[in-house]
């Protein structure tokens, strides 16, 4: 068998790498991907007061802290007695929403812009030192200032939520620890051009046109570039809308059927198992119902438009109705439909920023509710690159027991490995190198999925992409790296 | 003139909190001294929106851990490249920032990256001992620096 392995080795950790086998007869036998994820964490945090955890889970990963601060904190509102979602004041809830839709438009605006953009703009096959952001910058560099500030906005709404760049303490157990000004406020509702959120809701727009407009020339390619069947998880709001902070979690199969029919994520371990697989540090959570070979799930933003009835905001909405018109109201399973969903959400995001901003809400100085303590809970997010789960147990010393957490990526083990199998099957059949074809492909479809591969630790160095080839003896033909 | 000091890394996991803590301290060394016109920030890493943060300075001194195979600093001039770019990147490189903000706003600063050498990465925030000690001396050797950046305007 022949076996082609493309690596991205990171200093640290975070070490990802896909091998692709190969049979006598050059046909792709199997694709894996391979991630390795740090679980030392999970080690790490037990015996800490659980009070800490908010605060100790942003080291997880220097990418998405606001994710791991709001699940942590999530789940001990749970443990402090004040219950799940609705049972933090009003001030409590809005101002960790802002923080996470904050999160969410900066994260969705580096993606599109930085990793998304140069392959729609440039060509998946231009240059890849071009292929990001610096292109852009050097062919439409009012994209590329515009892909810079929503960065900016986002990071701002975020430090003045979460009281700071790194390691925020904005969200503690039963609510959070400061409100927003009258001046931030106003900063954020009317700066000057462009730092205002009705300039980011038009850029916003502006993008989804933008997408729009390379899929109407380039449907054969968008529409058959990793597609399959999956099922799709993601938390819902209880009547059914799109919600990224709270709600009941709800999974749909391959035909839009409920298969997890909007159940309390307390209770998720009852639903949710995850295997172990001999050459992947990574687990494979599935469906406990369905099984190990059937029951795993996608989860991200085409996993939300899949699951989600409406979205609650009307352009977002608009947007939706568009996209979900497209499949005739059935799941969408094109893997580049998934940058498609994320506009829809950064606008959905932008909306809602808008929406809060204008709450009088957050003013109040009602911050924090307690009451009976208990000694488990659960905290689930939705987080730019998808479901977050966060599961703690502490004991009568306040200390805790046990910690488990499933990541986005985690979830997106298998989506990702089939996404690879099927561009190996239609770049490499019949090839005994590796071609510039193949390496772009595997690139494309796994940035698709916006994965967090290098986490956390990123001292000076390097993040080669490697690939080798390998032939049916276990001999390395061939070598790529970046 | 403005100088900016821009640390990076992950303060909760050891040895790469450097970047950052060289920052607090010049931060709190130039409150103590009410020295002007320099600015201090940090963050987990840099990204995009960085190359607009450097375009309002005049000078930019980055400050990162470092795994590379060196003494204790060192002390290196960034200019404008983007060859290091990695393929599912969430994080740029300062010359990768730098080449963004001369292409963006037309201009870019006079950039320094200062290199400081550490030695565990676990799930800490106690700097090793020995990357203590690099601390120390990189923080000084800033000092320094700032102050000869500052001299021809400022006595301080």
């Amino acid at each position: 068998m022949n076996k082609i392995t493309i690596e991205p080795v990171t200093r640290i950790e975070g070490h990802g790498k896909v091998t692709i086998h190969m049979d006598d007869k050059l046909n792709v036998a199997q694709t894996r991907l391979h991630v390795v994820e740090f679980r030392g964490f999970e080690r790490f945090v037990q015996g800490r007061p659980y009070w800490e955890a908010p605060v100790l889970v942003q080291r997880l990963c220097g990418i998405c802290p606001v994710s791991h601060h709001l699940a942590a904190a999530k789940a001990l509102d749970v443990i402090v007695g004040a219950g799940t979602g609705e049972g933090l004041t009003p001030v409590g809830e809005k101002m960790r929403r802002l923080m996470h839709y904050g999160q969410m438009f900066q994260s969705h605006a580096l993606h599109f812009f930085h990793l998304a953009s140069p392959d729609l703009l440039l060509g998946y096959d231009s240059d890849p030192a071009l292929r990001n952001v610096i292109g852009i910058a050097l062919k439409h560099p009012d994209l590329a200032v515009q892909g810079v500030m929503m960065r900016k906005y986002g990071q701002e709404i975020i430090a003045a939520t979460a009281g700071k760049k790194i390691h925020g303490t904005g969200a503690i157990p039963g609510g959070i620890n400061k409100n927003l000004t009258i001046e931030e406020r106003d900063g954020f509702l009317k700066g000057a051009d462009p730092m205002n959120i009705d300039k980011m809701i038009e850029w916003s727009l502006a993008a989804l046109e933008l997408f729009k407009g390379y899929h109407k020339q380039n449907k054969d390619f968008v529409d058959n570039f990793a597609v399959f069947p999956s099922n799709h998880l993601s938390l819902v709001r209880k009547d059914g809308a799109l919600d990224l902070y709270h709600g009941v979690l709800r999974a749909v199969d391959k035909d839009g059927k409920k298969i997890l029919n909007d159940v309390d994520y307390q209770d998720y371990y009852k639903y949710i198992n995850e295997e172990v697989k001999s050459w992947s540090y990574m687990k494979f959570p599935f469906l406990t119902s369905i099984g190990k070979k059937d029951g795993w799930y996608t989860v991200g933003p085409l996993a939300r438009l899949n699951t989600c009835d409406f979205i609650p905001t009307p352009l977002a909405q608009k947007a939706f109705e568009e996209y979900k018109a497209y499949t005739k109201g059935k799941p969408n399973h094109m893997s580049l439909h998934m940058h498609w969903a994320r506009l829809i959400e950064t606008i959905h995001a932008a909306e809602m920023i808008k929406q809060l901003l204008n709450d009088k809400d957050l003013q109040s100085t009602n911050l924090v509710t307690k009451g009976k303590k208990q000694y488990e809970g659960v905290g689930l997010i939705e987080a730019p690159r998808g479901t977050l789960f966060h599961h703690y147990k502490i004991n009568k010393d306040d200390q805790i027991t046990m910690a488990n957490l499933i990541v986005s990526t985690t979830n997106n083990n298998e989506p990702m490995n089939r996404a690879v199998n099927d561009v190996a099957i239609k770049m490499m059949t019949g090839k005994k190198e590796i071609t510039e074809g193949m390496k772009n492909a595997v690139e494309v479809a796994i940035r698709a999925y916006d994965p967090c591969l290098s986490c956390a630790t990123h001292s000076l160095g390097k993040m080669p992409l490697e690939i080798s080839l390998y032939d049916s003896a276990d001999n390395m033909i061939d070598q790529y790296r970046s | 003139m403005k100088i900016l000091i821009y640390g990076y890394g992950n303060p909760g996991r050891q040895d790469d909190a450097l970047g950052i803590k060289l920052a607090e301290n010049i931060e709190h060394w130039v409150q103590e001294k009410n020295i002007p016109n320099v600015e201090v920030d940090y963050n987990y890493q840099l990204n995009i929106e960085d190359s607009e943060r450097i375009s309002r300075s005049d000078i930019v001194i980055f400050a990162d851990a470092s795994i590379e195979e060196i003494d204790d600093f060192v002390f290196t001039t960034v200019t404008p490249d983007n060859s290091t770019i990695e393929f599912s990147m969430h994080a740029v490189s300062p010359a990768f920032v730098l080449d963004l903000c001369e292409k963006l706003y037309g201009k870019h600063p006079d950039t320094y990256l200062l290199h400081i050498k550490g030695y565990e990465w676990e799930f800490t925030e106690q700097l090793t001992e020995d990357a203590l000690l690099n601390l120390a001396k990189a923080t000084e050797f800033m000092k320094e620096k700032i102050k000869e950046l500052l001299n021809h305007i400022f006595h301080i």
